[in-house]
């Protein structure tokens, strides 16, 4: 399917169907055992939970709980740097390919699978080259639908209209919040079947949070994103599912309503409390 | 002694004494470094000046127009600065693709391992290594058993290996400096390693390659010890072939393999005959010599400034 095609679907919000059914939903992708090693130190500990179809998953922790190394585990970032070690798996549907195999090339996984980063981080390039990056990376040159692609990224992301009069100016000279909205963009133009957002907002002012709130929310019915965040408030605001962790595993995963009012965990209940973390 | 009730072993501390010898540190070492900056730069501009006023009134049409001469007086340097400006072509040709790529190679693509280690320590270490070296190393390679002979071409090959090690290492340091976010944020999109390198690498790196390339042309331009090496005359009353002409195919590259001489051998030449008058033919030639350095350095900075402003 290309892209042109797959943002046909994903504008018209038709269900395609996906293999694996929970009782809740289809599953857009189960993470397995997943365990992870920078170099010696272990960071994840057989991580188990599933990431639904065209649904908001928040991972929520204190520092340093593997929230963030288990969402770069899902597209591969940590193959960029050496003596890093993947066990178990963690499979993608429809395609069921074992994302952390080490037989399957981190760039395919990046295809599918887009990725929004804690600091904005914008190329020092105009803001269409930005949003077109992904379009150009895979191979797509064809004016008008990099043109049509990039519209509706900033649409989508909901800074088209602040910046249809400047395209063509730096992204530095946009601020923080419209930064990131501009990294969404980027991510959302390729049309990808999953979204990363790596603590989108720990950077941002509150208007420009409330905002890219908003944008999560309105992206939910289309795509699949997991968001990482330090914010309790922000994950039982936009989350339909939550995954709780702590020391690298993970202590409990429901949805996010269930986490909120009647955890099963101790710790989980000590952590949404604020007791630690 | 503390007065309060709870003592903290401290005691009184004079934080006005403290501020006030603090201050006399900083002042006192102030004044040593303006003092040895003053020094350093008297004795430079001393020596600049004093090589242009034997030298700038030298300086006119004929002498940039003219051959070297017996004469003094009719004395030009028409061949030198030619033979420059097409020794620097050839340098700049091929040490600046050859070390980017390298610079590129060994910290983009080269697996982290012994051989590779060995392999930038070694390049780190070249640079360092006398100039003569690399004159003797074209001496036996290029002139002698590659029978190239003492042209334009083998000086600027001799040329691009003393640069090149400093070229990598400059590639390397701005590729190196480049933020993490940058290279996460494209290698998220999914681009491929040469895709990452050339569309976003590449270009935020351009600044630092360039003054690598421009620091390691400045120091060749001024290179005399590798060109006597391999044997350029000191006098030469030609020129190399043009490389355009009027007839198919337009450009020629005759000139690489032509005879050729280069200001500092001119100067060296000239100094070391007894006339007055060479001697300031010679102060000539090193006036032109620093203003195509500062030129070159000028053209860098200009070229560095409108990379930064079109990114930001």
């Amino acid at each position: 399917m290309n892209i042109a095609e797959r943002s046909v679907i994903m504008d018209s919000m038709t269900q395609a169907p996906i293999t694996d059914f929970e009782i809740d939903g289809p599953v857009r992708a189960r993470v397995e055992n997943l365990s992870f090693f920078y170099g010696e130190k272990q960071a994840l500990i057989n991580v188990s939970f599933p990431i639904h179809d065209r649904k908001v998953t928040a991972l929520i922790g204190p520092s340093g709980c593997g929230k963030s190394t288990l969402l770069r585990a899902i597209n591969r970032m940590h193959d960029l740097y050496p003596g890093n070690r993947y066990q178990g798996q963690v499979i993608l549907f429809p395609e069921e390919i074992n994302i952390v195999g080490p037989e399957v090339d981190p760039m395919l996984i990046r295809l599918k699978i887009g990725m929004v980063f804690q600091k904005p981080n914008p190329f020092p390039k105009s803001i269409y080259d930005n949003v077109a990056a992904g379009l150009w990376v895979r191979g797509i040159r064809k004016k008008s639908l990099v043109d049509d692609r990039v519209t509706q990224a900033l649409k989508q992301a909901a800074l088209w209209d602040e910046v249809k009069d400047r395209l063509r100016t730096s992204a530095y000279g946009l601020s923080g919040g419209q930064q990131q909205r501009l990294c969404i963009a980027r991510a959302l133009a390729p049309a990808p079947e999953m979204l990363l957002l790596d603590e989108p907002t720990s950077a941002l002012d509150p208007i420009a949070t409330a905002r890219i709130e908003e944008l999560i929310m309105e992206l939910a019915p289309t795509v699949t994103i997991v968001i990482v965040t330090h914010n309790m408030q922000q994950a039982a605001r936009i989350s339909n599912y939550t995954a709780f962790m702590h020391l690298g595993q993970m202590v409990e995963f429901d949805q996010t309503a269930a986490i909120f009012t009647s955890p099963k965990e101790r710790r989980t209940q000590d952590y949404i409390t604020g007791r630690f973390g | 002694m503390s007065t309060d009730d709870t003592d903290t072993g401290i005691g009184k501390i004079d934080e006005q004494a403290l501020v006030a010898k603090a201050n006399r540190q900083d002042f006192r070492f102030a004044i040593l470094g303006f003092v040895v900056l003053v020094v350093a730069m008297v004795t430079l501009l001393a020596l600049v000046l004093d090589f242009m006023i034997d030298g700038v009134p030298r300086i006119d049409a004929d002498f940039l127009l003219n051959y070297p001469s017996r004469r003094p007086e009719r004395a030009g340097i028409l061949s030198a600065w030619v033979g420059t400006t097409l020794v620097m072509l050839t340098t700049a040709a091929l040490a600046v693709p050859i070390g980017v790529a390298a610079g590129i190679y060994l910290e983009e693509y080269a697996p982290k391992n012994w051989l590779t280690d060995i392999i930038e320590i070694n390049v780190t270490n070249l640079a360092g290594v006398p100039s003569i070296i690399y004159g003797l190393l074209a001496l036996g390679l290029f002139v002698q058993t590659l029978r190239l002979g003492q042209t334009v071409l083998v000086a600027g090959m001799t040329l691009a290996l003393l640069i090149l090690p400093i070229i990598i290492v400059a590639t390397r340091e701005a590729l190196r400096s480049i933020p993490l976010e940058i290279r996460e944020a494209a290698y998220g999109l999914g681009a491929d390693k040469w895709q990452v390198v050339s569309m976003y690498l590449l270009p935020a790196a351009r600044p630092g390659i360039l003054t690598g390339a421009i620091v390691g042309m400045s120091r060749a331009i001024g290179e005399t010890a590798p060109i006597i090496t391999i044997g350029a005359l000191t006098f030469i009353a030609f020129l190399p072939p043009p490389p355009v002409q009027s007839t198919f195919p337009f450009i020629n590259f005759e000139w690489l393999n032509s005879p050729f001489t280069v200001m500092p051998i001119q100067m060296f030449n000239w100094i070391s005959r007894p006339q007055a008058g060479f001697h300031v033919a010679a102060a000539a030639t090193g006036v032109i010599l620093l203003a195509m350095t500062l030129l070159m350095n000028g053209l860098a900075i200009y070229i560095r400034y409108r990379i930064r402003r079109g990114m930001k």
